[in-house]
């Protein structure tokens, strides 16, 4: 069974219709994409799922539970690494257990406690204006991760980094999420990285947006450095290419690498 | 260490200007272009001070209590008035635009009227500070408040944060800022408020001071306390400022990876 059930959802703002019909199904330990031109509709989507808007029609489920417009079940992280700058990495990352009213101590030591595992080992004392762009990341991924370990949604998390910590934060995100196991919806207008790290992609497309396409990536993880070298990697972006460039007249808007 | 140094020249140009000012001063005084006794020269001035020191501390105690009182007293009412007005969109309409009128009515002009209501003792001149500190502090709170990065809420919000919370770990802490801008203003015109409420009545401080040596015509101890005064406020400034970066580490620190 899903874990997430978005099924049949809508959206309007202003009488006009963002996104439509919209259903998406996410199984566990999954890193399912939802690829699609910025301004799609893509964060309306996400805000209907972390429970901060209400759809028009629709709903969502988390395992089986209807979760829609209710907040504090699953916990997303923006472009904006969104660190508060005058709370100390660790205190920033056991926020979330804070919100759920840990004790600050208790909290503090369950937040250290991963810190190894994502990498960001000797940065808990710091604050975030001494990390680097990639290191935030890292820590907002905790965050989210802390706050809910069934569902993370991923809202173009690394698209405001340079090229190559955006590659070292994939190998990275990659590894972690071996680790962990954590089921995710990823967003991103990058089909690189959509087809790099997903397990399914789903192509929003079109206005009001809907998902016109679902896409496998076969290949068995670990995928390897090289893997968006090989030519089983190109003919899924030649894939994804063709059916965006029949979708949409203006397929400018589409980065490609 | 450069920016110390730049810091240090920076100083020095400043009191290089005051030095030069307190010579040319001096000058005049002694080569008699203007009566003594209307403008005592700086060394007479400091010879004031220090015969009048023991007397001058003695009225400092009571104007800082007041001031210290007073202060007190607007920052908690200054606090109220934010929290209430950044909770409920009414308060804030119907009553900042009363807050900014209060602001315009001198407070020379009302002082004698809280004489006149209240007596000579402590009471009308705590009143006077209370209302020229609180609107600074509530002032910078509110826009403190208002300022919060909207994504920072909702992610709050998303991992189920109440309004308590959301207040508590994003907008208190966003706020520290202006609160500290306000509170320097208000700490220097706590003094002031204080001396000018003297001014119409009482037994000791320096504003009692300062009318008795103004009608002795001794201008001399007249500029002493002036002087005092303003060393005073620019002491609690500094102390403001102390505080401030006591308070929040996390300014000025730069990226160290």
């Amino acid at each position: 069974m899903s874990v997430l059930h978005v099924d049949k959802v809508t959206k309007s703002f202003d009488g006009e219709k963002v996104i439509e019909d919209i259903s998406i199904k996410l199984n566990k330990g999954e890193i399912v994409s939802l690829l699609g031109v910025s301004g799609g509709g893509k964060t309306t989507l996400f805000n209907l799922i972390a429970g901060i808007k209400m759809p028009d029609q629709g709903r969502i489920y988390l395992d089986g539970k209807d979760i829609t417009g209710k907040p504090g079940n699953v916990s997303y992280m923006l472009q904006k690494d969104l660190m508060l700058p005058y709370r100390t990495i660790v205190d920033n990352v056991a926020l979330p257990l804070l919100v759920k009213g840990m004790k600050k101590k208790e909290a503090r030591e369950k937040a250290s406690s991963y810190f190894e595992q994502f990498g960001l080992s000797g940065t808990e004392k710091k604050f975030p204006a001494q990390l680097s762009g990639g290191m935030k990341q890292r820590a907002a991924l905790l965050r989210t991760y802390l706050f809910s370990e069934k569902v993370a949604l991923l809202d173009e998390p690394f698209s405001a980094l340079d090229m190559l910590t955006k590659s070292s934060i994939h190998e990275w995100y990659l590894d972690v999420m071996e680790k962990i196991q954590l089921s995710t919806l990823f967003i991103t207008h990058d089909i690189d990285e959509a087809i790099l790290l997903s397990d399914r992609i789903y192509l929003l497309t079109g206005k009001p947006g809907r998902i016109t396409k679902e896409i496998v990536i076969e290949k068995k993880k670990p995928r390897g450095k090289d893997f968006n070298l090989t030519e089983e990697f190109l003919n899924y972006k030649k894939d994804i290419l063709a059916h965006l460039e029949e979708q949409e007249s203006d397929t400018d808007q589409i980065r490609r690498v | 260490m450069k920016r110390k140094l730049q810091n240090i020249t920076d100083k020095l140009w400043a009191f290089s200007a005051i030095f030069l000012i307190l010579v040319l001063w001096q000058t005049v005084s002694s080569l008699g272009m203007i009566d003594s006794f209307l403008l005592p020269s700086p060394i007479d001035v400091g010879k004031a001070f220090i015969e009048e020191f023991p007397e001058l501390m003695g009225h400092s105690v009571v104007t800082l209590s007041e001031a210290f009182l007073g202060l007190a007293l607007g920052i908690f009412l200054g606090f109220v008035m934010a929290v209430l007005m950044d909770h409920f969109e009414v308060l804030y309409k119907a009553f900042y635009p009363i807050l900014v009128l209060t602001q315009t009515v001198p407070t020379v002009a009302i002082a004698p009227l809280l004489v006149l209501w209240f007596g000579y003792e402590m009471m009308p001149k705590i009143i006077l500070i209370v209302i020229t500190t609180f609107f600074p502090i509530a002032v910078g709170l509110l826009n403190g408040f208002r300022s919060v990065d909207a994504d920072g809420v909702n992610l709050m919000r998303a991992m189920g944060a109440g309004r308590w919370q959301i207040f508590r770990f994003i907008k208190l802490p966003a706020a520290l800022s202006q609160f500290f801008s306000g509170l320097r203003i208000s700490a220097s015109y706590a003094v002031v408020g204080a001396v000018i409420s003297e001014w119409l009545g009482g037994f000791s401080g320096l504003g009692v001071y300062m009318t008795r040596v103004r009608k002795a015509f001794a201008f001399d101890k007249m500029f002493a306390v002036i002087f005092l005064v303003s060393f005073i406020s620019l002491l609690l400034m500094k102390g403001v400022d102390l505080l401030q970066k006591k308070c929040m580490p996390w300014e000025d620190l730069k990226e160290d990876e």
